[in-house]
C-alpha cells in the first residue's frame, strides 16, 4: 500500500516540478514550489524520515514560500520569454537526470536490511545513543551529540545566509520607513482568525523544541515556526508593529547569540580537558551532561534560526519602504 | 592545550564573527578582525612541527572516534594550505583597511568583517576536515561568506557576477554533494580513510564511478578549472580590491586541495583506468587553461582583470603539476599554490592601494601611477616577476619543479615544456603592458594624495617575501615534499 502511494506522490512530484519550470508567472512558479517541498515531506515521512520531513515542511513549504513572496513583490510577476536557452537547459538537465538514474542500477534494493548504510555504523549509533545519552531519538543523539560539529557548521551557514541578505539589503529600523504599514489591520476576519492562531504555532513551536529528544523536532524546525508565528503577527498588524515588538537590533543580537551558545558549549568541553563539543563533561554524571548538552545546542540553533529568518523577512517586506 | 590545535584553528575565527557583528564602530571591527586572523595564522604556523613528517594530528570532535563522530585531520598537506589561507587573510586586512573602508559603507563594515571571518573559518575547516560530508558544509559556509565579500563593493557590476558564480558554486557544491551520498549510500560512513578501507569491495559498481564523476565535475567547477572557469574573471575584477586579493590567493586553491586529497584518498588507487583517465582528461584542459588565461589576460584592458585571467593560467599550472602524477609534479604543484597565492595576493594588494587614486578600474587610469608611488610599484615588479617566474623568485622555484617533472615524462615532454615556456612569454608580455602603464607615462597632475604608510610597508614585506621564499624555500619546499608523499600515500 506504502508502495503504491509512494509511487503516485512521486509521480504528483514530477508534474510539479514540470509545471513550476514551464510556467511563466512566477507567482504560480512560488506556490508550485511549495507543493513540490510539501510533497516531498510526505515522501520523506513515508520513508520513516519525520524529522526530515518536519524540516522541509516547515522550511521548505512555509518559511521559503514566504520569503520568495516578499522577493516577487519587487519585481514583475510575469517572466520574460527566453526560448533558446530553455532547450539547453533541458538537455543538459536530462544528460544529468540519466546519469543519476545509471548510477542507481547497483544501489541496494529499497529497504533492504543488509544495505552498507544500515551496517557497522548504524547499530554503534543505536547501542551508543542508549548507553551514553539515553535519549529515546536517535536522529537528535546524531545530529546533536555524534554529528555535532556538522550541525554548528549548519548554524553557521543560517548565520551567514542573514549576514548576506543584511550586508545587501538596508536594514529595517522603525526610524528610517517611508510610511507605516498597516498590514491587514483594517479586514476584521482574516485578523481575528490569524490572531487566533498565533498563540497556537507558537505554542507548537515550543513543543517542537522541547520534544525534540523524544520525537521528531528540534531547533531548526522550531526555529521556523516561532519565526512563522510572527511573520503571521506582522502580515495582520503591520511590519512596523512587528518590528516594535522584536526590534532588529534584538533579531542581530538573538541570532549571534544562538551561535555563540552553540559554540561556547562547545568550548566549554575543552576548557574542562576533553575535546571541543564533548557534552560529558557538563555535569558529574557524562549521561546526563550529553542531555544538558544537547538541549543547550538546540536551544542555540532555535534562537539563530528565529533570529536569521525574520531578519531576512523584515529586510525584504522593507526594501522599497526604506528612505 | 597543543592537542586541541586543529579545532582551535577553525573556532577561533568562526565564533568571532558573531561578536564582530555586534561591534559597531568599523575601526573596531577591523581590530578584532585582524587580531583574530592573526591568532590563526599563529596557530597554522604551530602546527607545522606537530603535524610535519607522516604522523597526521588527528582531532575526535566531541570525542567520539572516527567513522562515528567527525574526525580533523592535519598533516603537512593541510598545514600548508592553512598557511596559505590564514597568511593571506591576516595580511590582506593589515594592508587594507583604507581600501575596504574607502569601498565598503561604513555602518556595514561590521557586517562585512562578520562575512570576512566566516570566510576564512569556512576555508580553514575545509582543509581540516577528514570527513566528507563536513568538507561540504563549510564549503557551503566559505562560498555564501565569499558571495557577500564580493558583492560589497561599491561596483554594481559585480552583483551579475556574482549572481553567476552564485550558480556554478551551487552547482558545484550540489555535484560534491551527489557525489558523497552515492559513495554513502555504497559503503555507509562519511570518513575519508573509513571509505578508503570499504571501497575496494564495491569499486566497480555504477553509484561509484558515477560518484567519481560529480565529485570531480563539482570541485573542478568551483576550482575553476578550464573549461568552467567562466565565472572567476569577472568575479575577480569587480569585487572590492582586497576582496580580490583574499580570495585569488586561497579559494579557488582549496577546491583544489579537496579535489586532490578525494581523488588520491579514494579514485586513485581504487577505480580501475582512473590513473589514465586522470591524466588524459587533465593535463590536455590544463594546457588549454594555461595558453588561454594568458592570452585573454594580454588582451584585456581592466587592471584587475588581467591578473584574474592570469589566474585561470596559474589554476592550470598547478593542475598539470598534480596531473602528471608523480612525486615531482605533485611538489611542484603544491609548491606552485604557495608561491602563486603569495604573488597573487601581493599583486592584487598593490593594484588595490593604487586604485585609491585611479579613477576607475581601467589600465589608463593607472597611467603613471608608479612613478608617483615607487615602492608601491617596486612591490607589483616584484609580485609580477614572480607571477613570471624569474630566477631569484618563489615563482621561478616552483616552475622549475615543474619543467624537472614534465622532463620525467617518458612522452610529450617536449609539447608540453612548449605550453609552459610559451605561456611564460606571454606572461611577459602583460606584465610589461601593466608596468609600462605605471612608469612611462607622466605621473597625473591632479589628485595628489600619500599612500597609507603602514599599508605600504605591508606591501613590500610580502613582495619581498616572494624574493625570500625563492632564496631560501626551505619551509615551503619540505611541507610540499611531504604533502606529496601524504597524498600519494594516503590510501597505502
Amino acid at each position: 500500500m506504502t508502495e503504491i502511494f509512494s509511487v503516485f506522490l512521486l509521480i504528483l512530484l514530477v508534474i510539479t516540478a514540470g509545471a513550476a519550470i514551464r510556467t511563466t508567472n512566477l507567482f504560480v512558479a512560488v506556490m508550485l514550489m511549495g507543493i513540490f517541498s510539501l510533497l516531498i515531506a510526505i515522501n520523506f515521512f513515508l520513508l520513516d524520515a519525520a524529522d526530515v520531513a518536519l524540516t522541509e515542511a516547515a522550511v521548505g513549504a512555509g518559511i521559503s514560500t514566504v520569503l520568495f513572496l516578499g522577493a516577487l513583490a519587487f519585481m514583475n510577476e510575469q517572466e520574460r520569454e527566453q526560448a533558446p536557452k530553455r532547450l539547453a537547459g533541458l538537455i543538459s538537465v536530462s544528460i544529468t537526470a540519466l546519469i543519476i538514474a545509471y548510477a542507481t542500477f547497483d544501489k541496494p534494493a529499497f529497504g533492504d536490511p543488509n544495505a552498507p548504510a544500515h551496517q557497522d555504523l548504524a547499530p554503534w549509533f543505536l547501542e551508543t545513543t542508549q548507553s551514553a545519552v539515553d535519549i529515546p531519538n536517535v536522529i537528535t543523539a546524531i545530529l546533536g551529540s555524534f554529528r555535532g560539529y556538522d550541525t554548528l557548521g549548519e548554524v553557521f551557514v543560517v548565520l551567514t545566509a542573514a549576514i548576506g541578505v543584511l550586508f545587501l539589503l538596508d536594514t529595517p529600523s522603525a526610524g528610517n520607513m517611508l510610511k507605516r504599514d498597516e498590514g491587514l489591520r483594517h479586514y476584521l476576519i482574516p485578523r481575528m482568525v490569524g490572531r487566533l492562531l498565533i498563540p497556537f504555532i507558537l505554542l507548537f513551536g515550543l513543543y517542537i523544541q522541547f520534544h525534540g529528544e523524544y520525537g521528531p523536532g528540534g531547533g531548526f524546525q522550531a526555529g521556523a515556526l516561532v519565526a512563522a508565528s510572527m511573520i503571521l503577527y506582522a502580515l495582520l498588524e503591520g511590519q512596523d508593529r512587528a518590528l516594535e515588538v522584536l526590534p532588529q537590533r534584538v533579531l542581530t543580537f538573538l541570532m549571534a547569540f544562538g551561535a555563540l551558545l552553540f559554540g561556547g558549549v562547545g568550548v566549554i568541553g575543552i576548557l574542562n580537558g576533553a575535546n571541543f563539543l564533548d557534552y560529558s563533561v557538563l555535569s558529574s554524571d557524562p549521561v546526563a551532561g550529553q542531555q544538558i548538552g544537547i538541549i543547550l545546542i538546540e536551544a542555540g540553533v532555535g534562537f539563530t534560526v528565529t533570529g536569521v529568518l525574520l531578519s531576512i523577512f523584515h529586510a525584504f517586506v522593507a526594501r522599497g519602504r526604506t528612505q | 592545550m597543543l592537542s586541541h590545535l586543529p579545532i582551535l584553528q577553525i573556532v577561533v575565527p568562526m565564533l568571532m564573527a558573531p561578536f564582530v557583528l555586534l561591534i559597531q564602530p568599523a575601526r573596531l571591527a577591523w581590530a578584532l578582525t585582524l587580531a583574530t586572523s592573526t591568532l590563526a595564522f599563529a596557530i597554522a604556523i604551530n602546527l607545522i612541527p606537530l603535524a610535519a613528517g607522516d604522523s597526521a594530528m588527528i582531532y575526535p570532535i566531541g570525542g567520539w572516534d572516527a567513522p562515528y563522530g567527525i574526525e580533523l585531520k592535519v598533516d603537512s598537506l593541510s598545514v600548508l594550505f592553512l598557511l596559505i589561507i590564514s597568511g593571506a587573510s591576516t595580511f590582506v586586512l593589515l594592508a587594507g583597511y583604507q581600501s575596504l573602508g574607502s569601498e565598503i559603507h561604513e555602518a556595514k563594515l561590521n557586517w562585512f568583517f562578520g562575512a570576512w571571518l566566516l570566510a576564512l573559518a569556512g576555508l580553514l575547516g575545509i582543509v581540516v576536515s577528514a570527513d566528507a560530508f563536513n568538507i561540504f558544509v563549510f564549503m557551503e559556509i566559505a562560498s555564501l561568506a565569499s558571495y557577500i565579500l564580493i558583492a560589497g563593493g561599491p561596483n554594481r557590476q559585480a552583483l551579475p557576477a556574482v549572481f553567476k558564480y552564485l550558480i556554478m558554486g551551487t552547482i558545484g557544491a550540489t555535484f560534491y554533494l551527489i557525489g558523497v551520498g552515492l559513495i554513502y549510500i555504497m559503503t555507509g560512513t562519511l570518513n575519508i580513510s573509513d571509505i578508503a578501507t570499504k571501497l575496494p569491495s564495491v569499486v566497480d559498481q555504477t553509484p561509484i564511478l558515477v560518484a567519481a564523476g560529480f565529485i570531480s565535475i563539482g570541485l573542478a567547477l568551483k576550482a575553476a578549472i578550464f573549461p568552467m572557469h567562466a565565472w572567476l574573471p569577472n568575479t575577480y575584477s569587480f569585487a572590492p580590491n582586497m576582496v580580490t586579493a583574499f580570495l585569488a590567493a586561497c579559494s579557488t586553491k582549496i577546491a583544489i586541495y579537496v579535489l586532490l586529497r578525494i581523488d588520491f584518498a579514494l579514485f586513485q588507487s581504487n577505480l580501475t583506468g582512473h590513473l589514465l583517465q586522470f591524466k588524459v582528461f587533465l593535463i590536455p584542459l590544463a594546457c588549454m587553461a594555461i595558453l588561454a588565461g594568458a592570452y585573454m589576460a594580454m588582451r584585456d584592458s581592466l587592471a584587475k582583470k588581467i591578473f584574474a585571467w592570469s589566474s585561470v593560467g596559474q589554476v592550470g599550472y598547478i593542475i598539470l603539476g598534480a596531473a602528471l602524477v608523480s612525486h615531482s609534479g605533485l611538489t611542484a604543484a603544491l609548491l606552485h599554490s604557495f608561491s602563486h597565492a603569495l604573488a597573487k595576493g601581493t599583486m592584487f594588494i598593490g593594484i588595490g592601494l593604487l586604485a585609491l587614486q585611479a579613477k576607475s578600474g581601467e589600465l589608463s587610469s593607472f597611467a603613471g601611477l608608479g612613478r608617483r608611488h615607487p615602492l608601491a610599484a617596486i612591490a607589483i615588479t616584484i609580485a609580477g616577476l614572480s607571477l613570471v617566474g624569474i630566477p631569484g623568485t618563489a615563482g621561478f622555484l616552483s616552475k622549475w619543479l615543474l619543467i624537472q617533472a614534465i622532463l620525467e615524462l617518458p612522452t610529450g615532454a617536449v609539447a608540453l615544456l612548449v605550453v609552459v615556456l610559451l605561456s611564460s612569454l606571454m606572461s611577459v608580455v602583460y606584465l610589461a603592458r601593466f608596468l609600462e602603464t605605471l612608469f612611462f607615462p607622466p605621473a597625473p597632475a591632479e589628485g595628489k594624495v600619500t599612500l597609507p604608510l603602514g599599508a605600504t610597508a605591508i606591501l613590500l614585506a610580502i613582495a619581498f617575501a616572494s624574493i625570500y621564499f625563492g632564496l631560501a624555500p626551505t619551509l615551503p619546499m619540505e611541507l610540499a615534499t611531504q604533502a606529496a608523499d601524504n597524498l600519494l600515500g594516503y590510501g597505502a
